[in-house]
C-alpha cells in the first residue's frame, strides 16, 4: 500500500468519511441543541437562548409522557417475546438442518425486506377482517411479528459458529441434553440473545409506520411526535430524543467493550 | 424415544416463532389481498366479490405516484451507492482497529427515532430556518428560495434515512476479499483505477446488490419523508396508500394499491433472491 | 442496531448461500392458495337503518351508568386556553378529573382510527370527541357509533343554546351531538409579505403567491373553496360540478401556486412563513396571534366562506360517559361558554355569550376592555345575518358512493 497516489485517495476518503459522519450526526445535534432552547411561544424552532428548564419538566406534558411510557412498555413486552422466539428459530437453524428450515428462511427474508407500509396495512386488513379491535395487544404482536427475524438471525450467527465438541464433552461428563443446553450452550448464546433482545427492544421503540396502522388510538412516542409536529413540539420532545439517544448509545458502548476481548462475532 | 426427542427438537423450537410468522405475516398478507378484491364502504360493509377493478381504478388513477415512488427509490439507491462506498471502502481496508468505532458513528442515526431525525431535517431546511436565513439575509440566495417541497429534499430525506443500509453491506463484502487477492490484482494491473474496476469493485457487488435490496424497498414505499419534506407535487404511492387506509377508511382500493406495491417489490425481492441468496441481505438485517 | 465487532471470517465462510428453489416457489403458491380461503370473509360494517334510534334507546344507553370521576377529552388543537381554565374549574366543581389530548387534526384520520376499534365493540379511551359535521358525522351516527344523548342531563344547553341548531340537517333534535363550535373557513393572510388587500378567492389562485398558498387536504373543505372559486353552489352541486371545481383546483395546482394540502399543519406553516396565504379556520388564526405575537388576517372571500360545527358527542363504547356529559352541560352554563369563546374565537352557539361577554368587558380596562369589546362584536364569534348570507355548508352526500364519487374527484388532486 504504498504510492502517493493511493496515500492521497486514502487521505481523502478519511477525510471524506468524516464528512459522511458529520452529516448524519447533524441533525441528531440539533435535536438535542434545541433541547436547551427557550422559545417564547408554541414553536421551538428559532434559538432563543440557553435552558435546563425543559429537562427539569422534562414529564410535565402528561400525553406525552403516557405516550413515551407506552412506547417502552411495548418495547419490553417486544424484547421478551421476540427474544424468547427468535432464540429458538436461531438455535434450531443454527444447530440442525431440517426439512422446512429453507422455507422458514424464506418466510424470515420476506419478513426483513417486506415493506413496512405492506406489513402494517395488510396487518390492519387482517384486524378489520376478523373485527379485532387495534390496540396496545396488536401494536406488540405486530412489533413481535418484524422483529423476531432480526433476533433469529443474531442468535444463529453464534450457533454456527459453537465448537461442538464442547456439547460432546459434556454428554461425556453424563450432562444431559437439556442440562447441557442450560448448563454448556446457553451461557456461551447469552451475548448474542442479548444483542438480540436490544435489537428487537430498539426496533420497537422507533417504529412509526407499523404502529400507525395497528394502534388505533394508542399513543407512543413517534406516534405522539407524528400528530404533535402540525401544532408544533414541545421541546420535552427533543430532551426524551435526547434522553433515548443517550441510554442507547451506553449500552451499545458499554456492551460492546464488554464483548470485545471474546471476538464475538456479528451481531 | 431420546431419538425421537432429537428429530423432534428443532420442530419445537422453532413453532412459536413460526407460527408467529406465518400468523401474523403470511396470513396478513392473504386478507389483504381478500380485501383488496372487495367491494362496499365502510359504515355498511364490505363483501367479496372478486371486484378486480378495484387494482384498475386505483392504478389509473395513482399510477404516477406509483412510478414516481419507484422512481425516487432508484435515485436514492443510486445516489446511495456513490456516496456510501468510498466510506465502506476506507474502513474496509483503512480502518485499522477503529473498523468497529466507524461503523459504529455511522450507525449513530439509528439511536434516534426516525421519525424525529426527519423532523430535524425540517426543521433544518424550512424557508426561514437555520440554514436558509442566513443566507437570505447576507443575499446569497432569494427571498422565496425554498428547498423543502422539492423532489430534492424528498430524495436527499432518503438518502439520510438510509445511508447506513447501504454503507453496511458494501463494507461486509469488502471486508470479505483476502487483502492478498488485492495486491495480486495491484501487481497484475498497472493501474490502481483498473485493479479497482477489474478485481475490487466486482468482489463488492453482492455487498451492493444488497445495499440496494435493502434501501430501495424502503425508499420507494416510505412516506414520512415525502409527507414531512415533500409537497403534493412530490406524492409518494406510500402517502397514497396510507391515507386511504387512515383517512379514507378505503379499504379495497388501499389494499389493491398496497398489494400492487408489494408485488412489484416482490419480483425484485424474489429475482434477487434466487440469483443472490439471502444470506447477505439476513447478515446485515441483524446488525 | 447495536453492532458489536466486526463479523469474523470463519462464520463469513461458513455462511451456506441458501438459494431459492422450486419448492420454495411451491411453498409461496401455496401462500396464495389460502388466499381462496379467506375469498370468503369480509369486513362486517354497521351501518343500520337510518329510523333504528329506537325510542327506548336514551334509557338503554344509559340505565346503569354511574360517574366513575374521571374523563378523557379528545378535541381539536387551538380549541381551548392551553392553561384549560374552563375544566379545571369543572373538576373543582363536580370532582371529575379530565385527560385532555388535543388528538384530532383531521376528520378523516380521526374516523378510521378509531372506526376499527369502535366496530369491534371497544372503548377508544375517550369520553367525549369533538367531530365537524362533515361526511365522517354521517358514518359516526349511521354506524353506531355515536351513544344517544339523554337530554334531561343537558338543562343548560336548553336552556342556553341557539335553537337553530337543533334544526340541523346532520343530527337533526340533537339525537348524537351538541355543538362545541361553529366556524368558518376563510382566507389567512400574512400582511407582511401579502402588501395587496386580500378579499376573493382569486386571491387564492394569484400566481404572484406562487408556492406560497396553502389549501386544506380535507377533501369537502378544499372541494367547496373549488366549487366557489367556479361560481358554484356547494349545496346544489353534482359530479359534473365536481369536475369543473377539480379543474380548477387541478389549474391552481399545476401552476405551482400551491405550495402544499394541509391539516391543521397549516398555522405551522404560515408561522414559518411556508404560505403567505392559506385556506384558514377563523379562530385559529386570532390564537395564533393572541399566543405566539404574530399580525396574521383573517377574512371570508366576497365570493363566500364554508361554515361547519363542531360537535361534541360520546362514544357508544365510552367508559364515562356520565361523566362526558356533565361537561357537556357544564360548556354550555352561560359563563363558561362566554370565556371560551373569548379565548377561542369560534362562533359560540350560545346566544346569550354575546352579552355577558360585554359585561365581562365592562368589568374591565384597558386593553382588556378594548379585547373583549372586539370579540363581543367580532362577527367571527357572533355572525349577523349578513355573515351568513356568504356562508355555505359542506357538500352533502345522499348514499355511500356518492360520498366515494365526490373523493375519487378530489383526491388525486390532494395526491398529486
Amino acid at each position: 500500500m504504498t504510492g502517493r497516489f493511493r496515500i492521497g485517495g486514502a487521505r481523502l476518503m478519511h477525510i471524506y468519511t468524516w464528512v459522511l459522519i458529520a452529516w448524519l450526526v447533524l441533525p441528531i445535534s440539533v435535536m438535542i441543541l434545541f433541547g436547551f432552547n427557550d422559545p417564547s411561544g408554541r414553536y421551538n424552532q428559532t434559538w432563543q437562548g440557553f435552558t435546563l428548564k425543559w429537562y427539569r419538566d422534562v414529564f410535565a406534558l402528561e400525553a406525552l409522557t403516557d405516550a413515551l411510557v407506552m412506547s417502552l412498555i411495548i418495547a419490553v413486552l417486544t424484547a421478551l417475546i421476540a427474544g424468547a422466539l427468535g432464540t429458538g428459530i436461531g438455535y434450531a437453524l443454527g444447530r440442525w438442518q431440517f426439512r422446512g428450515a429453507a422455507g422458514l428462511n424464506l418466510l424470515m427474508f420476506a419478513a426483513i425486506s417486506s415493506p413496512e407500509l405492506v406489513m402494517g396495512s395488510s396487518l390492519l386488513s387482517m384486524f378489520v377482517s376478523l373485527g379485532i379491535s387495534p390496540g396496545p395487544v396488536t401494536i406488540t404482536i405486530a412489533h413481535v411479528m418484524f422483529s423476531v427475524s432480526f433476533v433469529a438471525i443474531v442468535v444463529r450467527a453464534r450457533v454456527v459458529t459453537l465448537d461442538r465438541s464442547l456439547e460432546e464433552a459434556a454428554a461425556d461428563l453424563g450432562a444431559s441434553g437439556w442440562t447441557t443446553f442450560w448448563k454448556v450452550i446457553f451461557p456461551i448464546l447469552l451475548p448474542a440473545i442479548f444483542s438480540g433482545v436490544m435489537l428487537a427492544f430498539a426496533l420497537s421503540i422507533d417504529d412509526f409506520v407499523i404502529t400507525n396502522f395497528t394502534g388505533g388510538t394508542t399513543e407512543t412516542f413517534p406516534m405522539w411526535i407524528w400528530g404533535a409536529t402540525r401544532v408544533g413540539l414541545p421541546p420535552q420532545v427533543n430532551v426524551m430524543g435526547t434522553m433515548i439517544f443517550v441510554a442507547g448509545v451506553l449500552i451499545a458502548v458499554i456492551s460492546n467493550v464488554r464483548s470485545r476481548p471474546k471476538k464475538r462475532v456479528a451481531a | 424415544m431420546d431419538r425421537v426427542k432429537r428429530t423432534l427438537a428443532p420442530y419445537l423450537l422453532v413453532l412459536p416463532g413460526g407460527l408467529w410468522l406465518v400468523v401474523f405475516f403470511a396470513v396478513p398478507m392473504a386478507t389483504m389481498v381478500s380485501l383488496s378484491l372487495q367491494e362496499g364502504d365502510v359504515v355498511n360493509g364490505f363483501v367479496f366479490t372478486g371486484h378486480w377493478q378495484n387494482y384498475v381504478e386505483s392504478l389509473a388513477d395513482y399510477q404516477t405516484q406509483l412510478i414516481r415512488s419507484l422512481v425516487y427509490g432508484a435515485v436514492t439507491s443510486f445516489v446511495l451507492i456513490v456516496l456510501a462506498f468510498p466510506v465502506a471502502y476506507w474502513i474496509a481496508f483503512y480502518g485499522g482497529r477503529r473498523k468497529a468505532t466507524y461503523l459504529f458513528l455511522i450507525l449513530l442515526p439509528f439511536f434516534v427515532s426516525f421519525v424525529l431525525r426527519t423532523i430535524s431535517w425540517r426543521m433544518l431546511l424550512t424557508d426561514d430556518g437555520v440554514l436558509l436565513h442566513p443566507l437570505k439575509e447576507a443575499g446569497i440566495l432569494p427571498g422565496d428560495f425554498q428547498v423543502l417541497g422539492s423532489a430534492t429534499a424528498v430524495i436527499a430525506g432518503l438518502v439520510y434515512s438510509f445511508l447506513p443500509f447501504m454503507v453496511l453491506p458494501i463494507y461486509v463484502a469488502l471486508e470479505r476479499i483476502d487483502p492478498r487477492v488485492v495486491e495480486a490484482a495491484r501487481d497484475l494491473y498497472a493501474s490502481p483505477v483498473s485493479s479497482f474496476t477489474k478485481v475490487i469493485f466486482p468482489l463488492a457487488l453482492p455487498g451492493v446488490f444488497a445495499g440496494v435490496l435493502m434501501t430501495f424497498v424502503p425508499a420507494s414505499s416510505d412516506y414520512v419523508n415525502s409527507e414531512l419534506l415533500g409537497s403534493s407535487e412530490t406524492t409518494m404511492i406510500g402517502q397514497v396508500i396510507q391515507s386511504k387506509f387512515l383517512s379514507n377508511s378505503d379499504y379495497p382500493s388501499a389494499s389493491a394499491l398496497s398489494f400492487t406495491l408489494m408485488a412489484v417489490l416482490l419480483v425484485g425481492i424474489f429475482v434477487y433472491a434466487r440469483a443472490l441468496g439471502t444470506e447477505d441481505v439476513m447478515k446485515v438485517a441483524a446488525r | 442496531m447495536f453492532p458489536t465487532d466486526k463479523p469474523s471470517p470463519s462464520l463469513l465462510r461458513g455462511m451456506t448461500q441458501s438459494r431459492l428453489g422450486r419448492r420454495d416457489a411451491l411453498r409461496l403458491g401455496g401462500l396464495s392458495a389460502m388466499g381462496a380461503f379467506l375469498a370468503a370473509c369480509g369486513v362486517e360494517g354497521k351501518g343500520k337503518p337510518q329510523a333504528s334510534v329506537a325510542p327506548d334507546a336514551v334509557a338503554k344507553f344509559w340505565a346503569g351508568k354511574t360517574q366513575k370521576g374521571q374523563l378523557n377529552f379528545a378535541n381539536w388543537p387551538l380549541y381551548m386556553d392551553p392553561k384549560l381554565p374552563e375544566l379545571k374549574k369543572f373538576t373543582a366543581k363536580t370532582g371529575i378529573k379530565v385527560k385532555y389530548d388535543e388528538v384530532i387534526q383531521e376528520m378523516g384520520p380521526w374516523f378510521a382510527k378509531v372506526q376499527p376499534q369502535l366496530s369491534a365493540g371497544q372503548s377508544i379511551g375517550y369520553d367525549l370527541m369533538v367531530i365537524t359535521n362533515s361526511v365522517q358525522f354521517g358514518q359516526f351516527r349511521d354506524s353506531g357509533f355515536l351513544a344517544p344523548l339523554d337530554h334531561s342531563k343537558l338543562p343548560n344547553y336548553a336552556a342556553n343554546a341557539a335553537k337553530s341548531y337543533a334544526a340541523s340537517a346532520y343530527d337533526p333534535g340533537n339525537v348524537f351531538s351538541i355543538p362545541y363550535a361553529s366556524g368558518i373557513t376563510g382566507i389567512a393572510y400574512d400582511p407582511s409579505k401579502i402588501k395587496d388587500p386580500v378579499t376573493s378567492l382569486a386571491d387564492l389562485w394569484n400566481p404572484k403567491y406562487k408556492g406560497k398558498v396553502g389549501m386544506f387536504r380535507d377533501l369537502q373543505e378544499l372541494g367547496n373553496f373549488g366549487l366557489l372559486a367556479a361560481g358554484l353552489d356547494p349545496a346544489k352541486s353534482d359530479e359534473n360540478a365536481w369536475k369543473t371545481a377539480a379543474a380548477k383546483l387541478k389549474e391552481q395546482k399545476d401552476a405551482g401556486i400551491v405550495r402544499n394540502y394541509y391539516d391543521q399543519g397549516y398555522v405551522d406553516a404560515l408561522g414559518k412563513g411556508e404560505v403567505w396565504i392559506t385556506q384558514a379556520w377563523s379562530g385559529d388564526i386570532f390564537q395564533k396571534n393572541v399566543s405566539d405575537g404574530t399580525n396574521f388576517k383573517f377574512v371570508i372571500p366576497q365570493e363566500g366562506g364554508t361554515i361547519w360545527t363542531d360537535n361534541m358527542a360520546i362514544p357508544i363504547t365510552a367508559e364515562n360517559p356520565l361523566d362526558a356529559i356533565t361537561l357537556m352541560d357544564f360548556l354550555y352554563d352561560l359563563e363558561n361558554a362566554t370565556t371560551l369563546a373569548e379565548y377561542i374565537n369560534y362562533v359560540c352557539p350560545v346566544p346569550g355569550a354575546q352579552a355577558q361577554m360585554k359585561k365581562h368587558a365592562a368589568a374591565a380596562s384597558g386593553e382588556d376592555k378594548d379585547f373583549l369589546l372586539s370579540v363581543a362584536d367580532s362577527p367571527l364569534v357572533f355572525p349577523g345575518d349578513a355573515e351568513y348570507k356568504r356562508l355555505h355548508y359542506y357538500v352533502n352526500f345522499n348514499t355511500a358512493e356518492e360520498k366515494n364519487d365526490f373523493e375519487r374527484v378530489f383526491q388525486p388532486i390532494v395526491l398529486g
